[in-house]
């Protein structure tokens, strides 16, 4: 059952569903019914992505499927690359295969988007990426799609040993949205930070799941995610580490936090922890709530409106997580992403 | 300036006020006392209009104007500001731009223009100054890790920022060592003018060593119970509330 295979097939049968643990809480086979036509070619947008602010060395445009296939980076090649991925598609549906290697040494800034310019499409993005001794990426996502598209997107991430992945990414969902991450941490010194902010309205959704297999001794794993939820909006948190037999002295983290700021959004979270060496340290915290009605009174005391204390307080509370990108100038785009995203809204946000 | 008649105010179903009058005029400086319980905290959050403190009778007005029917925003806009007795930490949103995000609504509301940044700064780094902030506090998230006198000169420093008609001042000496008190009340006296009233609310007479009331009120029992110039403090200070607690019983 994967995304894939129903997008070969055109076989909507295969699209995962609540049956499947790993999607009870994003059905999948729900939301389709049938698997949309193939996407035509589609033309290059017009409008700068995200990340335009930023000089990366190297802009890659894949376009409803089609684009580069592979991204390599020599030892210790130094390189920051713009990715936008394009959905310029409506009522069709596209796959996207990447692979990315980075030799030893090497380091990548990877300012990825998903830019939907259609609606109402199905897209499947993979990539596949294998990091070599030393070698370090920092990957920033930004999620920017229509709220009737359905896009599972999907990153295999290999590690070796002293290498070095942090990873943020930045949503408002879609109609189905599933960000997957699988992490292979071979310890040894390779640390790993996998973060998320998602900011939902209407009828939205997202899935943010992460799997962390700590397959070595000594490696380091600190994941934090935040998020609001409102209107009928709904967020879904599966983070998973194992640590396996041998993977000693593993110190693993995972947060996830999140506001519900209506009766009718919802939050999944289902945090996983599954141990099986000795001497580890891990440790998960899971809180959902609403805002602190004593910080509101403080903010409106001092003049400010209502609407406007709520959206302060919900993007201060995704500011932390922002606050852990190491890179300023990126940290800036996803801070105004924030600003943007956290500031409107129908109900009073 | 600041009227408040018969009031009568409920917190989860308990009345907590119990008809309260108060005249405080432009240019004077007012002081209430009380025992821990005697409503002194919902009066401060009554008049500056937190959701959950019920007013079943009575008003209050700031000149003329109906501060009940306002939210606590449009109060603020009103010129009515309240120093917290523990003030909020406000994560991720630098205190100055905080409190020009608030003064810039409040301009807004009176159909004022927003000020600019280089005026803002300027008048920043002068309140600072004189308040012994250093700027960089400034920088950070409101309230996040400072102190508790920290908190308290923010609150001034805010108050001065924001330049209310009427200030309230609630338990400010609390947590306060006497170098961060002479800071704050210097601070605060600095505010006084003929166009601006203050009602300092506290537990004890110290405070009002530093920031001299015109006149005293005792709150017991949920109103006040006696009233008179600063030399009511000092005699508190030796008889106690008991005798008052008595008389609102």
């Amino acid at each position: 059952m994967s995304v894939s295979e129903a997008l070969k097939s055109r076989d909507a049968s295969l699209l995962p569903s609540r049956r499947d643990e790993a999607w009870r809480y994003t059905d999948l086979r729900a939301a389709v019914r049938t698997i949309p036509e193939p996407s035509p070619l589609g033309t290059v947008p017009a409008a700068p992505g995200p990340f335009a602010a930023i000089k990366a060395d190297r802009a890659l445009v894949i376009i409803n499927g089609r684009g580069p296939e592979v991204l390599s980076l020599d030892t210790g090649q130094v390189l920051c690359v713009e990715l936008r991925l394009v959905a310029d598609s409506h009522a069709t549906s596209h796959q996207s295969d990447l692979r990315i290697d980075l030799a030893s040494g090497a380091h990548l800034t990877l300012l990825e988007s998903h830019e939907g310019r259609g609606a109402a499409y199905l897209s499947s993005a993979n990539l596949i990426v294998h990091l070599a001794e030393g070698a370090s990426l920092e990957r920033v996502v930004i999620l920017d799609e229509p709220s009737d598209a359905v896009s599972v997107i999907t990153a295999d991430i290999t590690l070796s040993p002293g290498a070095s992945l942090k990873q943020t990414v930045l949503t408002r969902g879609a109609s189905r949205q599933r960000f997957e991450t699988q992490v292979t941490h071979p310890g040894g010194g390779a640390s790993v930070r996998l973060d998320g902010v998602y900011m939902l309205a209407d009828k939205c959704h997202t899935d943010l799941t992460t799997i962390v297999t700590h397959v070595g001794p000594g490696g380091t794993t600190d994941q934090l995610t935040k998020g609001a939820v409102r209107d009928a909006s709904r967020a879904v948190f599966q983070g998973q580490i194992q640590v396996q037999p041998g993977a000693d002295q593993t110190d693993a983290r995972m947060g996830h936090h999140a506001l519900i700021l209506s009766d009718r959004a919802e939050i999944d979270a289902k945090p996983e922890l599954e141990i099986f060496a000795d001497d580890v340290s891990c440790a998960h915290g899971n809180t959902v709530g609403a805002l602190d009605e004593d910080a509101l009174f403080y903010i409106c005391s001092r003049g400010v409106p209502l609407d406007q204390a709520r959206a302060m307080l919900v993007q201060a509370f995704g500011l932390e997580v922002i606050g852990r990108i190491e890179t300023e100038a990126v940290r800036e785009v996803a801070q105004a992403w924030l600003a943007e995203v956290g500031a409107g809204g129908s109900d009073g946000l | 300036m600041l009227s408040v008649s018969n009031l009568h105010v409920a917190v989860g179903g308990t009345e907590i006020l119990k008809g309260l009058s108060l005249e405080i005029p432009a240019g004077e400086v007012h002081a209430v006392m009380g025992p821990n319980g005697a409503g002194k905290s919902t009066l401060s959050y009554t008049l500056a209009g937190r959701q959950g403190y019920e007013v079943t009778s009575g008003s209050a007005s700031l000149n003329g104007e109906d501060l009940l029917a306002m939210a606590a925003n449009e109060r603020a806009a009103k010129g009515l500001f309240l120093s917290f007795q523990y003030p909020l930490e406000i994560p991720g949103v630098p205190s100055l731009t905080f409190i020009r995000t608030a003064l810039n609504a409040q301009r807004k509301a009176r159909g004022e223009d927003e000020i600019g940044a280089p005026a803002f700064l300027k008048l920043a780094r002068e309140q600072a100054a004189k308040l012994k902030i250093e700027f960089d506090m400034l920088k950070r998230p409101l309230n996040v890790g400072f102190s508790g006198g920290e908190k308290k000169r923010m609150e001034i420093f805010q108050m001065a920022m924001l330049s209310p008609q009427f200030l309230i001042l609630d338990e400010t000496d609390s947590g306060l060592d006497i170098d961060a008190l002479r800071i704050v009340s210097e601070g605060v006296n600095a505010l006084r003018s003929p166009e601006r009233g203050m009602l300092v609310i506290t537990h004890y007479q110290r405070l009002l060593d530093y920031i001299k009331p015109d006149r005293v009120h005792v709150l017991a029992g949920g109103k006040i119970v006696a009233s008179g110039g600063p030399e009511l403090a000092l005699e508190l200070e030796d008889t106690g509330y008991d005798r008052f607690a008595q008389a609102a019983a």
